[in-house]
Formats: C-alpha cells, sequence, structure tokens
C-alpha cells in the first residue's frame, strides 16, 4: 500500500510537470506564430518604394513614408521629456529619498502612473496639452502626452540598476573627497549605465508601439507632406496600420502585413538592442 | 572654486528632487484634469440617465452600464485566460525549466509584452475572428470571446513576470526542507512554494487583471463595437462594446465641450478610478507581505 502510494505520488508529479510544461509551451507559441507569420506575410510588400514613398490613391498604393518617420519624431520626442525626468527620479529614489511616507507615496504614484490605462492617458493629454495648454493635435503634445507614459517604465528600471551598485562604491568615492552628486555622476551612473539604457528603450518601444494616447493629441489620418515642426500633427505606424485595417475599405491585404511588419521589425529592433546590452553588461560586469 | 561647486551641487540636488516628486505631480495632474472635463457631466445629464441601459450618444442616450458590463466580460474572459497560463508559465520558469529554456522562455514572453497591441488587434481581425466565426458556427467573429483570447494574451507578460519574482523570492531552505521532509518537487510547488509566494501571486493576478481592464486598440478591433448589456455567459459569443474602446472611439468625433466630451471624460474618470484602486490593492498587499517578511527575519 505504501509503495503503491509513493509511486502514486511521482505519477502525479510527471502529470504535473507535464501539464505545466504544455501551458508554458501553449503561452510562448503563439508568440513565436505571430512574428513568423507576420514576417512571412509582410515580407513580399517590403520594397524600397513601400518604405521611402508616400502613400496614394486613399492609401491603398505607395509607400509609408510618413508613418515611418512620424514614428521616429513621437520616440525621439518621447525620449527628450521623459529620458532626463526618468533617470533624474530614479536618482533621487534610490540616492536621496529616505524611507518616508513621501517616498512611499512617491512609489504608490509611480505604480499608479504605470496602470493607467493608455486611452486615458490620451484624454489627459487632450485636456492639458492640446486644448489648455493650446498645443493643438501636435507632435509636442503627443511626445508629452507619451512621455508620461514612459515615465514609470524608465524610472523603475532605472532605479533597480542604480540600486544594485555596491555601497562600497560609494563610500570609497566619498571618502576620497569627491561629493555626493560627484560620487553619482561618475561612479554610480556610470556603472549602471548598461542598465538604465536597456529600460529606456524598453520604455521607448513601448511608446512607439502605442496607439491610444496619441489618437486625440498628435496622429493624422493622412499627411501629403512631412510634418515641418512639432506643432504639427503627424502620421504614426501603429495609428496607421489602425486605420489601414479598419477604416480604410478595399485596402490591400498586402500593404496591411508589410505595414505591420515595418511597426513590428522597428519595436522588435528595440527590443534586441535592449537585450544586447543587458547580456553584454552582465558578463562584463565584476562586481 | 569651492563656493561655485557647493552651489552647483545646491542646484543639481533641488532639480533631482523635484523630479523625485514629479510622479505625484503627474497623478495628480491626470486626475484633475479628468474631472475638471468629466464633472460637468453630472450637472448636464441625469444620474438615471447615466444608469440607464442604453448608450446611444445621437440621441443624447447616456447609459454607461452596457460599458462597464462590455468592459467587465472581456476582462473575466481575458483573467480566465491570463491567471491559469501566466501562472503556469511562471512556475515552470521558476521552477521546473533547465537554466537553459529559463533563457530563451524569458525573452520571448517579455517579447509579448513588448508587441504593440494593435499589431495583435490587427491579426486578431484577419486571422482570429475568422477562425471563431467557422469555428463556433457564429454569425460574426468580432465577439467578446475574441477580446478575451488577445486580452489574456496582453496580460501574460505582466502575470508572468510579477509571479516569478515572488516565486523567486521564496528563500531556497524552504524548498529543502520540504525535500528534506521526503516531499516531491511537485508537492513542494504546490504546498510550499506557491503559498510562500502567494501575496506576490495575488499581486501578479490583480496587475494582470489592471492591465487588460486597460487595454484599448486591440478591444476596440476586434470585439465588434455594440453597446448591448452583457450579463449572461453567451454575451461572451457576441459583440460588446468596452470602456476603452468607447472613448478611442468617439472622442475623436465629438465638439469639445458637448455633454458627449463630458460623458467620455466622465467615463475616462471611471476607468482612473478603477485601476487606481487595483493598483493601490495590489501594492498594499506587496507591502503587507514585505512587512510580514522583515516581522519573521527580525
Amino acid at each position: 500500500m505504501k509503495h503503491l502510494l509513493a509511486r502514486n505520488r511521482h505519477l502525479v508529479q510527471r502529470i504535473g510537470f507535464t501539464s505545466i510544461t504544455m501551458m508554458a509551451f501553449a503561452t510562448v507559441f503563439p508568440i513565436v506564430a505571430t512574428v513568423i507569420y507576420i514576417l512571412i506575410k509582410g515580407g513580399p510588400a517590403i520594397s524600397l518604394e513601400f518604405l521611402t514613398g508616400f502613400p496614394h490613391d486613399g492609401m491603398r498604393a505607395g509607400g509609408i513614408l510618413p508613418a515611418i518617420i512620424g514614428t521616429v519624431y513621437l520616440t525621439l520626442g518621447t525620449a527628450v521629456f521623459s529620458v532626463p525626468l526618468g533617470i533624474a527620479a530614479a536618482i533621487y529614489l534610490s540616492e536621496y529619498a529616505a524611507d518616508t511616507p513621501l517616498t512611499r507615496t512617491i512609489r504608490i504614484a509611480i505604480i499608479n502612473l504605470a496602470g493607467i490605462p493608455s486611452v486615458v492617458y490620451g484624454l489627459f493629454g487632450l485636456g492639458l496639452f492640446v486644448l489648455f495648454l493650446n498645443f493643438g493635435t501636435s507632435i509636442l503634445a503627443a511626445s508629452l502626452t507619451l512621455s508620461i507614459m514612459t515615465l514609470p517604465v524608465i524610472i523603475s528600471t532605472a532605479e533597480e540598476s542604480l540600486r544594485a551598485v555596491p555601497q562600497a562604491f560609494r563610500t570609497v568615492s566619498i571618502s576620497l573627497g569627491a561629493t555626493r552628486w560627484q560620487t553619482i555622476q561618475r561612479i554610480v551612473l556610470k556603472e549602471a549605465l548598461p542598465g538604465i539604457l536597456t529600460g529606456v528603450i524598453l520604455g521607448l518601444e513601448r511608446a512607439a508601439g502605442e496607439t491610444a494616447p496619441i489618437l486625440f493629441t498628435g496622429a493624422a489620418f493622412f499627411l501629403p507632406r512631412l510634418p515641418g515642426s512639432p506643432f504639427d500633427a503627424t502620421m504614426a505606424l501603429p495609428y496607421h496600420l489602425f486605420v489601414i485595417s479598419t477604416q480604410v475599405p478595399e485596402m490591400p491585404i498586402k500593404i496591411q502585413y508589410g505595414t505591420a511588419l515595418v511597426l513590428l521589425v522597428f519595436v522588435l529592433t528595440m527590443n534586441l538592442i535592449a537585450t544586447i546590452i543587458r547580456s553584454r553588461a552582465r558578463a562584463k560586469r565584476q562586481w | 572654486m569651492e563656493k561655485s561647486l557647493t552651489w552647483r551641487e545646491f542646484v543639481i540636488t533641488r532639480l533631482i528632487q523635484t523630479s523625485g516628486y514629479s510622479a505625484i505631480v503627474f497623478v495628480a495632474l491626470i486626475f484633475f484634469f479628468l474631472i475638471r472635463e468629466g464633472i460637468p457631466t453630472l450637472g448636464e445629464v441625469e444620474l438615471s440617465s447615466l444608469l440607464n441601459l442604453r448608450w446611444y450618444p445621437i440621441e443624447d442616450y447616456f447609459g454607461i452600464l452596457p460599458l462597464l458590463t462590455g468592459s467587465l466580460i472581456v476582462t473575466i474572459g481575458a483573467g480566465l485566460i491570463a491567471v491559469p497560463f501566466g501562472i503556469g508559465t511562471a512556475v515552470y520558469i521558476s521552477e521546473i525549466a533547465p537554466r537553459w529554456m529559463r533563457e530563451i522562455l524569458k525573452p520571448l514572453v517579455e517579447l509579448l509584452g513588448g508587441l504593440p497591441s494593435v499589431v495583435l488587434g490587427f491579426l486578431g481581425i484577419l486571422v482570429l475572428s475568422p477562425f471563431i466565426r467557422v469555428f463556433l458556427d457564429l454569425p460574426t467573429g468580432l465577439t467578446a470571446l475574441t477580446g478575451s483570447i488577445l486580452l489574456g494574451g496582453i496580460a501574460v507578460p505582466t502575470v508572468v513576470s510579477v509571479a516569478e519574482d515572488a516565486l523567486d523570492a521564496v528563500p531556497r531552505a524552504y524548498r529543502e526542507g520540504a525535500w528534506a521532509l521526503g516531499a516531491t518537487r511537485w508537492q513542494t510547488i504546490w504546498r510550499v512554494t506557491l503559498p510562500a509566494a502567494r501575496s506576490g501571486v495575488l499581486t501578479a493576478v490583480m496587475l494582470g487583471i489592471g492591465r487588460a481592464i486597460g487595454e484599448t486598440m486591440t478591444v476596440m478591433m476586434v470585439t465588434g463595437n455594440a453597446p448591448v448589456l452583457a450579463l449572461k455567459l453567451g454575451s461572451l459569443f457576441s459583440p460588446v462594446r468596452t470602456m476603452t474602446a468607447t472613448i478611442a472611439a468617439e472622442m475623436g468625433e465629438v465638439a469639445n465641450g458637448s455633454t458627449h466630451y463630458h460623458v467620455l471624460f466622465f467615463i475616462g474618470m471611471v476607468l482612473f478610478l478603477i485601476s487606481l484602486g487595483v493598483n493601490i490593492a495590489a501594492s498594499s498587499v506587496v507591502f503587507r507581505a514585505k512587512k510580514r517578511a522583515e516581522r519573521i527575519l527580525s
């Protein structure tokens, strides 16, 4: 009897492990399949004209250059605001802040910023930047909206890498006569840089792929020319994909898959760069 | 030289401090602007009419119940998918998988978190919804179920990464103790590791569900956007419309300052409060667990 039970629980373990393994693979398989499927279906649409041309015939022909450029502008615009602010906030939390109720409030605020629905960011951007500050639907308003959305990602990853720098580094630097800021600037930031960079890229990657926050703050359905200033609206890849897959009747399927592919490659390249930076820094790290 | 250095240091420290506070300022600003544009709703639309069963803004029907139930049913469906698969994947990665497999799976799950929701919505329209229409023999494939499946996928990376962190944080001695007492690895996972990581896993579930409620583009593209009251299980197989999709679809077409505009901001306010509630609840679970751990260790 005892023997049977002992055998039984190993059988239970085997069944359990097999089902958990299958669940994990069932989770991961669609991800791989999605990427490969889009690569295959979108590949034939890619040509020099598609990447460098303007859309014409009601967007049913031609290229997607303005959407590509627009997404680059929005990503850079987001970086301009969110990177310095996010890193500074992370420095504050990791190097200056004591564990006070105020600090805890900051942390709760960051968690909440991360959880606010993207479309609510869109409403906020519309209310504050587009209407109240009168920026209009523009690259500026959209970038600012995306920045605030990206901020929690940058702050939390940057703080994590700052905290990972051993305390001894700071102690030694201060004991050699450096001020607190000199220590942070020349020692802590330098050591934490790869980690911070990874977080920044992952944050910007998310901003580049977002549609809802730019819907009413800066995205344009169609523009015959490239935006000339930060106060112009712009086309963007994610919004363009949304438009051509739901709003334009008789849209050639090839162009839809091609646009999805370009967006995917844009985002995955950023993801890949972040992963490479992280793993190289891990390999090189000596502490 | 000495003086200019301290002055510079002072300015930089102040700048960093101000940036540190910025998160609070932004949350407050967001809430302020939602209230500013959303609260006029209460003066323009009767409360009874807000709780009406019809959402038809062109004829001034602003019943938000169908949108609430729409969000609810899609989110519950997504949770039913994301919670078991997310926790299962986290257990696999943290407890069962060999090291090399872990190194492959983790970036792949992260990758899913980085896929733009509009790409998933696009594939939802072209691949998943035709499949569901044929497979379940429905008049349309753009249903709550379609949205739930994709939203489940969007919530999975959040659940996996938070749950995996929680499992990782369980001290190795717990597992070794269980093994030494003769428990199998499977029994250890179920009776020791998972219960020890309970609060973190709970946080993972809450954050995943919070992610699902707030998702916009995917649901707007695949749920068919019919604002009907979804209370029965059967509603899962018919089109619904969520709060997020309503805002995204209609905000572009309303006149600034109109009643419809205010109602959309009001819905945004409801969404904001829901996510605030979910996140504060989730983080208080973590704080409580941390305190308990500190008690044990001290």
